[in-house]
């Protein structure tokens, strides 16, 4: 009986200690900024594997999204007749919600999840320590380029996301179920607002970028460096960073849209 | 691959990022790049605004000519006095127009609509719409007739 207590506190000190050490860990790489001229190559060829990289698959999931909104809005709408409604309620729902939340989800799974592993090898095979013992610091020369990347990266997927969906669900909407393309604009135009809706979207893919690039480097940082080690590291990694995500989703829309 | 090469694509990836903001402000959110217009104030006693809302739309045969700034309680009359701002080029409200409250279809959002009145003298800044008509209430309308009044 006692042991299990003793368990239940050990596992609760492991948490409070891992969140301490996350917070430390980017306390000192936020402190190692990338130096403009060397760090900027590395940030480059970061953005490179983690946000170019990633657009084929943002942009088919976008495309199928937008195209499945079009479709499942048509079949509701069209019962009460309206159904040029279709376009306001496709930018409203990717603008808002779908755009940020599945471009973070599938960034966690394609993006962070390299991350991991590529740090946490890197880990395993003792290249951080070395870089240590020849006086470059892993903090700056390694992580910091793949947490800015990943900030970067992360609004720009989820901006084209946006797009590329609203784009599906016209060609659903006007080019195939014949919904006029003038209302579809229209009502759109007139419903969506610059500030509140897009802006809004904005800050969170802000949000869940850095989130997202934060668990993703810090799993990497701090895994056991066994291949077991890594392998769990990376499930760790899609696994809080997808809760993380759909959990401060809701705060920040409630923050946002809650009128209180 | 050359870091020309992968900076180049990089460059491209930021630009396609902008022209997706770019689109989803112009085509999608219908923000045009227009200079503040220049309005000028005018006001408008309720006694019941309904759903009206700030930053609605103030229309004349349903052409927007301005937006409600604000709705706040007259705490003498106990009325709802709003607060519009008309494009500055329709200076010439006549003085007896109304500000009559209408829903855009059956379930739409409400705005100001105003009925153009024979007045020589037009509506100057800061001057109150002397006839106002209220939103109508649905409710109270089916229960008015419920009750047979």
């Amino acid at each position: 009986m006692l042991d299990r207590i003793a368990s239940l506190g050990r596992l609760g000190l492991d948490i409070v200690a891992s969140l301490g050490r996350s917070g430390r860990f980017l306390a000192g790489v936020l402190s190692g900024v990338p130096r403009p001229v060397t760090g900027f190559p590395l940030l480059v060829k970061q953005i490179y594997a983690v946000g170019v990289l990633s657009l084929a698959i943002v942009v088919v999931s976008g495309l199928f999204i937008g195209m499945v909104l079009g479709l499942q809005g048509y079949t509701i709408l069209s019962d009460y007749g309206s159904e040029a409604a279709i376009g306001q309620m496709i930018a409203l729902t990717l603008v808002r919600e779908l755009g940020p939340v599945v471009t973070a989800l599938l960034f966690a799974g394609r993006a962070g999840s390299a991350l991991t592993a590529e740090i946490g090898l890197m880990k395993a095979t003792e290249q951080l320590s070395s870089m240590e013992m020849m006086g470059v610091d892993p903090l700056r020369r390694v992580i910091a380029p793949r947490l800015w990347a990943g900030f970067i990266a992360m609004p720009i997927l989820a901006l084209i996301f946006s797009v590329v969906g609203i784009w599906g669900g016209m060609l659903v909407g006007v080019e195939w179920l014949g919904v006029f393309e003038g209302s579809f604009w229209g009502n759109m135009q007139s419903s969506v607002d610059f500030v509140d809706d897009v802006m809004n979207g904005f800050i969170k893919s802000v949000v869940f970028g850095f989130v997202c690039a934060w668990i993703a480097v810090f799993q990497g940082y701090d895994c056991v460096p066994t291949s077991a080690g890594i392998s769990s590291a990376t499930t760790k990694t899609v696994v809080y960073s997808s809760l993380a995500v759909l959990g401060l989703d809701f705060v920040l829309t409630a923050v946002m849209f809650g009128d209180f | 691959m050359a870091q020309r090469t992968i900076e180049i694509i990089v460059g491209l990836f930021m630009v396609a990022g902008l022209a997706a903001l770019l689109v989803l402000a112009l085509q999608v959110s219908g923000l045009s790049p227009k200079a503040a217009e220049s309005t000028y104030t005018l006001y408008a006693n309720f006694n019941d605004t309904g759903g009206l809302t700030p930053r609605g739309k103030v229309s004349m045969a349903g052409v927007t000519v301005g937006t409600i700034e604000s709705i706040s309680l007259d705490k003498e009359t106990f009325q709802a006095r709003v607060k519009m701002s008309i494009h500055s080029e329709v200076d010439n409200i006549p003085a007896d127009s109304s500000a009559v409250i209408r829903t855009s279809g059956l379930l739409g959002e409400q705005y100001i609509d105003i009925s153009v009145g024979g007045d020589m003298e037009s509506l100057q800044a800061g001057d109150t719409f002397y006839s106002t008509q209220s939103a109508m209430n649905l409710e109270r309308l089916i229960s008015n007739f419920a009750s047979g009044k």
